[in-house]
């Protein structure tokens, strides 16, 4: 097991234009699950092959296990990748697509069978070992990439969207199933990912990376509930954060913090004339499309989230009071973006 | 109205069966006059005896062929054709594997190169071997001089590269090569170009080094494509006469005589049609042995 750090890390693929990743320094925990999460195009891969000594940086350095790996070939990195596509070798059978990263190793021949079916009975695939690759499900492929990563038991697992080439049901199973897999197996994992859901479910910590920045680096909780600016704000959370601009400020909160005045706790609240426009049923929820109606807010657009068991009513062209806790607010400097601390506001 | 009854009546006539025929015919008329009717001929004429300048023509049966079997030219011609083959073969495969392999990662110049390797495959058989004819002859060699300068010969024991039964081999066996390997090449770049990116970053994060990923995964991927070069170019090697006849005419002493070389030379040069036809004849049953091998093999050959 080891830790990977990046310092300063930048990777500009044509000269005179803006780096695929810029500057980004990060430091994982020990066998931690590290998710980067960001749009495409945020420099997420290219970070990630940066790791893998797929890519070579322009700037910077990269350390794993203390050590720089920045001339090291990816073989001598003790890294394992899984890759989208899962990159497994057509030609060879199951058993020999695991076996290989055992033979390029020189691992004695003795060894593999053993090897492999560990791998393989860890990820519950040991019935296909005869099989090849075409012969399997998306499901199965995808296992098939894992139990060949993790077959030679690497310092630093890295994952590259492995889930997104199946369909909605099995992810979710695999989303399970990889989370069990790093319990069992501990070793440090970094995930890139574009799907916020698998970020929040599965990271111990993300980092949100947008056009080819850290934008913030936290445990879901504190990058969904405190975003460090309005793009996090935005950019986590479906549907995303309400920000409201005043002045030299951007107030932001939260749908599911947008509710009729009196289902919100608390006498510190802020209070809205709320003209629903219309209503997105999703079972467990709905959603409600709609704007502010006078004061110094008139007409924002500003949706709120309702969960299955409040009290109906609250149908397209109706106007009623909803109210945000100001406990929930979070504050954004409007030139920057930033973050600022909660500023007292004459609200109407 | 009038739109609507020309659309339904265009959408009919082109249904009809004599518009269909008529479409086709060109295709069968090419197939049956260029190949069907001089095959079919060839076929009459092996079993005959038929001369050039004879107007009389005999049925003799299968004596064309044991005459043939019997006479060491033809064994020559048939044991040099295995030669030329197998050897030409061996050694377009093999450089337009490397070459392939070689242009596939971007480099500075590649297009440039990737024309000039091209360019024999482009240029007319004929003038390219009569290029090649002045480059390897006794006298005026370049070949030669260069060697003569740098001292490795005198100009009294300088090789003569088609004057001598093994150098003229090797001679025509090179020309044949320059000419099939950009061909080739171009078939492996298609079969390099399909195996995604991602296959060998695997190979390359698992731990294999260059010559692994090579034998094990890329060559592996690239065989069916392989294969359909060995293919081309065993049929492309084995009916070629050009490079021989510009080059050698069969000489010296038949040393690069070919089995379509021979039966130019006996059925049209030396006027004996069945004994030429009887010849071609067999090269049929070779190249469809192979031919079916090949395609078999390809089509077992694991792709996803």
């Amino acid at each position: 097991m080891a830790v990977v750090e990046t310092r300063n890390v930048t990777k500009v693929f044509k000269e005179g234009e803006l780096g695929a990743v810029n500057n980004v320094s990060l430091v994982t925990h020990e066998g931690e699950f590290l998710v980067f999460l960001g749009p495409s195009g945020s420099g997420k891969t290219t970070l990630l092959r940066m790791i893998a000594g797929l890519e070579t940086p322009t700037a910077g350095e990269i350390l794993i296990g203390g050590r720089v790996v920045n001339n090291l070939t990816p073989r001598e990195r003790r890294i394992a990748m899984v890759f989208q596509s899962y990159a497994l070798y057509p030609h060879l059978s199951v058993y020999k697509n695991i076996a290989f990263p055992l033979k390029a190793q020189n691992v004695p021949k003795a060894q593999h069978r053993q090897k492999v079916e560990w791998a393989a009975g860890l990820l519950g695939i040991g019935r296909l070992l005869d099989r090849k690759p075409r012969e399997l499900s998306g499901g199965e492929r995808q296992r098939v990439a894992l139990a060949r990563a993790i077959v030679r038991e690497p310092a630093v697992f890295l994952l590259d969207e492995p889930l997104s080439n199946l369909d909605a049901k099995l992810r979710a199973s695999a989303r399970e199933e990889l989370e069990q897999f790093h319990k069992n197996v501990g070793t440090t994992t970094i995930y890139v990912t574009h799907d916020q859901v698998e970020a929040m479910a599965m990271g111990d910590r993300v980092v949100v990376l947008h056009q080819g920045t850290v934008r913030q680096i936290g445990t879901p909780k504190e990058v969904y509930e405190d975003p460090a600016d309005t793009f996090v704000a935005t950019f986590l959370g479906s549907p995303p954060m309400n920000l409201l601009e005043f002045s030299d400020i951007i107030v932001g909160f939260r749908p599911e913090g947008f509710l009729p005045s009196d289902l919100v706790p608390g006498s510190k609240q802020v209070t809205f004339r709320y003209r629903i426009k219309y209503v997105e049923y999703l079972g467990a929820e709905r959603v409600l499309y709609g704007n502010i109606e006078g004061g110094s807010f008139e007409s924002k657009e500003i949706i709120s989230r309702l969960s299955w068991n409040m009290p109906s009513g609250y149908e397209a062209g109706a106007v009623h009071d909803f109210s945000v806790a100001e406990s929930d607010l979070r504050f954004f400097d409007r030139k920057t973006e930033k973050r600022t601390h909660p500023k007292p506001y004459p609200w109407q | 109205m009038a739109v609507k009854l020309a659309k339904v009546k265009s959408v009919g006539s082109a249904q009809s069966p004599l518009l269909g025929a008529a479409m086709f015919s060109p295709a069968v008329l090419y197939i049956l006059l260029i190949i069907g009717a001089p095959f079919v001929l060839a076929v009459f004429y092996a079993f005959s005896d038929a001369r050039i300048a004879s107007t009389e023509i005999h049925y003799v049966g299968l004596e064309n062929f044991r005459s043939i079997l019997q006479s060491p030219g033809f064994r020559q011609a048939l044991q040099n054709s295995i030669v030329f083959t197998v050897v030409a073969v061996a050694i377009v495969v093999i450089c337009s594997t490397m070459l392939s392999l070689a242009l596939e990662e971007p480099f500075w110049g590649r297009g440039l190169v990737r024309f000039l390797i091209l360019l024999p495959f482009v240029a007319p058989v004929s003038l390219g071997t009569i290029g090649w004819k002045w480059i390897l002859d006794s006298i005026y060699s370049v070949i030669t001089w260069v060697l003569v300068q740098m001292h490795f010969f005198t100009p009294f024991n300088a090789p003569m590269w088609l004057g001598e039964p093994r150098l003229a081999m090797g001679s025509v066996i090179c020309v044949h090569c320059w000419r099939l390997i950009p061909f080739a090449t171009v078939v492996m770049l298609a079969g390099s170009g399909a195996i995604p990116r991602e296959i060998p970053e695997a190979a390359s994060i698992d731990g294999a080094g260059f010559w692994r990923t090579l034998f094990q995964i890329k060559i592996p991927m690239m065989l069916p494509i392989i294969l359909v070069a060995v293919l081309f170019s065993t049929v492309f090697t084995f009916t070629d006469m050009t490079v021989v006849f510009i080059l050698t005419a069969g000489g010296p002493f038949d040393s690069t005589q070919t089995l379509p070389s021979l039966a130019f030379a006996t059925g049209i040069q030396g006027s004996d049609l069945a004994a030429g036809a009887a010849i071609s004849l067999f090269l049929v049953p070779v190249l469809v042995a192979v031919a079916f091998f090949m395609l078999r093999v390809a089509s077992r050959a694991e792709v996803t």
